[in-house]
C-alpha cells in the first residue's frame, strides 16, 4: 500500500509539471498580443506596455515560466487584471458559495441514486428497473443548463414557489439561502444522480449474486436486512470512485449552473473573467480545478484500495 | 456533478475480451437490441432534418421581423418567434447544421489523434509509451469541460476553436482505449505468428489489430458523440462557440433565458429539446451498442 502510494505520487509529479506548463501557456495561446485582447477598445501603446510589465510578458518565455512557478510555490497566482486584487483572494471569496452548491448537489445525487439504484437492482428486468434505466439515460442526456431552465420556468415562473436565481449568504438568512439553493443544486446534481444510480445498480447486481448473500438469505434474513447489513457496503465501493471524481470535477458543472442561476461562486467568476479577458483569474481557476481533480483521483484510488482489501497494487 | 467526464464511461482501463466469433450481423443487432434501432432512428431523423433544412425551413433563419417578435407557437410560426421575430422552427432546423457537424468533427479529431497515440504507445512501448502516456495523463488531469473552456477562452471564441478544444479533450479517451486494446492483442498468438513471419508493423496494425479494435471504438465513438454534443451546447450556451446571429442551439437557449420571467417558454424549449434529443440519441445508441458488443456484459 505504501509502495503504491509512493508510486502514484511519483507519477503525479510529471503530470503536475505538465499541468502548470499548460496553464502557463494559456495566455500565450492567444493569437497576437494578449495586451491587445485584454485592453480591447482602450488600447494605447503605454497601457499595453504596462500590461506587458504587469504580467511579465516583457521577459523571455522560459524566464516567465520559472518566475510563474516560483510565485505559485509561494501561493501567489498573480493579480486580477480587472481590479488588481490577488487571484487567490478573488477565488477564496467565491469558494464558499461553490462548495455549498456542490455539497447540496452531491447530497441530492446520492439521495436519488442509492435508493433507486438498489431498488432497480432488486427488481432487475421488471418494469420498475426499466423505468429507472430510462430515467438514467434521460438524466445523462439533459444538459444541466437546460434542466436549470426547465426548473426556473416551472418552479420559479409558473408556480412561483422558488426564487428564480441569486444568492443570500447563510450568515444573513438561512431560509433565504436554502430556498435559493434548491434549484441550482437539483440542476447540478441530476447528472451525477443518473451516473451514480447506474453504478449502484450494476454493482448491487454483482454483489447480490455472491455466495455470502445467498448464505445470509439461507439463514433466513429478509431482503431488507440483507441489503442494508450485507450488500450495500460492498456494492457502494465502485460508487465511491465515481462520487470522488465528481467531487473533484465540481467546478466543471458549477461553471454553467452558477451562470444560469446567477450564483456568485467560482464558476460564475470564471465565466465573467473569460469575458473580461482577466487571464490571471482564468489561469488560477483552471489550475485550481486541475489540481483538485488530480488530488480527488488520487484519494479515490487510495480509498478504493483501503475499502476493498482484495485489490492489490503490485 | 460534472457535466461530462465522470458521468460517461470514459477511458476503458479493462480491454474488451477478444472474441472468436466476430461481430454479430447488423440484422441481429437491430432485432436483439431494439434500443439500437431507436437511437439510430432518432439520429437519422436529426441528420436528415439538418441536411434538408434549406428545403424544409418555412422561413429564413436569420430574417429579422421585429413586428412579429416573441410570438408564441401558432399558425405561421409553428414553434413561435424569438426576440427579433426570427422563426424558431427554422432556426432549430438550421441549428442542427452547426451542432451535429461539430460533434462529428470533434470526435474525429479525438479518434484520429488519440487512436494514433494509443497504437504507437502500445506498439512501440518503452520510453515512447511512457512519454505519450504522461502527455495523455496531463490532459486527463483537467476536468474535460474546464480544459475545453480554457482553450476556447485563450484561442478566442469561434466555431473552429470550439471544435479544436472539444477534440483535444477527447484525445485521452481514445489513446487509452486503443492502447489497452492493442497491448492485449499484441500478446496473442496470431500477432506473434504474423511478426515471426516477417510481416511489417504497419501491416500488422492495419490487417490484424485495427479490425479487432472496431467493437470498443464503435461504442466509444457513440458515447463520446453524446458528450461532444453536450460540450458544444455548453460552450455555445456560454457564448464561446459560433458567434451570433448563427442559429446555434446552446446560444439560442441563453438568449431565450432572459425572457423566461415573462413566461416566454418557447424560445428556450425548442433548442433545449433539440439538444436533449440528440444527446439522448447518441447515449441510447452507445449504451445499447455496449450491451450488444461488449462480451463482458452478455449474460
Amino acid at each position: 500500500m505504501l509502495e503504491y502510494l509512493v508510486r502514484r505520487l511519483a507519477l503525479m509529479v510529471p503530470t503536475a509539471f505538465l499541468v502548470t506548463v499548460a496553464v502557463f501557456m494559456l495566455i500565450h495561446l492567444t493569437p497576437g498580443d494578449p495586451a491587445v485582447v485584454i485592453l480591447a477598445e482602450s488600447y494605447t501603446p503605454q497601457a499595453a506596455a504596462e500590461i506587458h510589465h504587469e504580467l511579465g510578458l516583457d521577459r523571455p518565455l522560459p524566464e516567465q515560466y520559472v518566475l510563474y512557478l516560483g510565485r505559485l510555490a509561494h501561493g501567489d497566482m498573480g493579480n486580477s487584471v480587472r481590479n488588481h486584487l490577488p487571484v487567490t483572494q478573488a477565488i477564496g471569496e467565491r469558494l464558499p458559495a461553490t462548495l455549498e452548491l456542490g455539497a447540496a448537489a452531491l447530497l441530492w445525487s446520492l439521495l436519488v441514486a442509492i435508493p433507486m439504484g438498489t431498488v432497480a437492482a432488486l427488481r432487475r428486468g421488471r418494469p420498475l428497473d426499466i423505468v429507472a434505466s430510462g430515467l438514467t439515460v434521460a438524466g445523462i442526456s439533459v444538459p444541466n443548463f437546460v434542466l436549470g431552465i426547465v426548473l426556473i420556468l416551472i418552479l420559479g415562473v409558473l408556480l412561483r414557489v422558488l426564487p428564480v436565481g441569486g444568492f443570500a449568504p447563510l450568515t444573513e438568512s438561512v431560509p433565504d439561502n436554502l430556498t435559493r439553493l434548491i434549484m441550482p443544486a437539483i440542476a447540478l446534481g441530476t447528472l451525477g444522480a443518473a451516473a451514480n444510480m447506474r453504478f449502484t445498480r450494476s454493482s448491487m447486481i454483482e454483489v447480490l449474486h455472491q455466495d455470502y448473500i445467498r448464505t445470509a438469505r439461507a439463514k433466513g434474513a429478509g431482503w431488507l436486512r440483507v441489503v442494508n447489513r450485507h450488500a450495500l457496503k460492498n456494492a457502494l465501493i465502485p460508487v465511491v470512485t465515481i462520487v470522488g471524481l465528481q467531487v473533484g470535477a465540481i467546478l466543471e458543472g458549477a461553471l454553467v449552473t452558477e451562470t444560469v442561476f446567477s450564483w456568485p461562486g467560482v464558476g460564475k467568476l470564471a465565466v465573467d473573467s473569460i469575458f473580461s479577458r482577466d487571464f490571471p483569474v482564468v489561469q488560477g481557476i483552471v489550475l485550481l480545478s486541475a489540481l483538485s481533480y488530480m488530488v480527488a483521483n488520487l484519494l479515490v484510488d487510495l480509498v478504493y484500495a483501503w475499502l476493498d482489501p482484495r485489490i492489490s497494487y503490485s | 456533478m460534472s457535466t461530462m467526464a465522470p458521468a460517461f464511461p470514459a477511458a476503458e482501463e479493462q480491454p474488451f475480451p477478444i472474441e472468436e466469433q466476430g461481430r454479430p450481423s447488423l440484422r441481429h443487432l437491430l432485432l436483439d437490441h431494439p434500443r439500437i434501432a431507436v437511437g439510430l432512428v432518432i439520429l437519422l431523423a436529426l441528420a436528415l432534418t439538418a441536411t434538408l433544412a434549406p428545403l424544409i425551413s418555412p422561413h429564413n433563419p436569420l430574417a429579422v421581423d421585429v413586428g412579429h417578435a416573441r410570438l408564441p407557437p401558432g399558425a405561421g410560426h409553428l414553434l413561435g418567434t424569438d426576440e427579433l421575430g426570427r422563426d424558431l422552427l427554422s432556426r432549430v432546423l438550421w441549428g442542427g447544421r452547426v451542432s451535429l457537424p461539430v460533434a462529428f468533427v470533434a470526435v474525429g479529431v479525438g479518434l484520429g489523434v488519440g487512436g494514433v497515440i494509443g497504437v504507437v504507445a502500445a506498439y512501440r512501448g518503452g520510453v515512447t509509451d511512457l512519454l505519450l502516456m504522461r502527455l495523455v495523463d496531463a490532459i486527463l488531469a483537467f476536468p474535460a469541460l474546464i480544459l475545453a473552456i480554457a482553450l476556447v477562452a485563450a484561442l478566442g471564441p469561434s466555431l473552429r476553436n470550439a471544435i479544436v478544444a472539444i477534440g483535444i479533450v477527447q484525445v485521452p479517451l481514445y489513446a487509452r482505449l486503443t492502447r489497452a486494446q492493442v497491448l492485449q492483442l499484441k500478446s496473442l498468438d496470431f500477432v506473434t505468428a504474423a511478426r515471426a513471419l516477417g510481416v511489417s508493423p504497419a501491416r500488422i496494425v492495419g490487417r490484424h489489430l485495427l479490425p479487432n479494435l472496431l467493437n470498443p471504438l464503435i461504442v466509444q465513438v457513440s458515447l463520446s458523440a453524446a458528450s461532444t454534443m453536450l460540450a458544444e451546447a455548453t460552450l455555445s450556451f456560454l457564448g464561446l462557440s459560433a458567434p451570433p446571429p448563427a442559429p446555434d442551439w446552446g446560444f439560442m437557449i441563453s438568449a431565450g433565458q432572459r425572457f423566461l420571467v415573462n413566461g416566454d417558454w418557447w424560445m428556450t424549449a425548442a433548442p433545449g429539446a433539440a439538444i436533449c434529443l440528440s444527446v439522448f440519441g447518441f447515449n441510447l445508441l452507445g449504451d445499447a451498442l455496449r450491451d450488444a458488443l461488449d462480451p463482458r456484459l452478455r449474460r
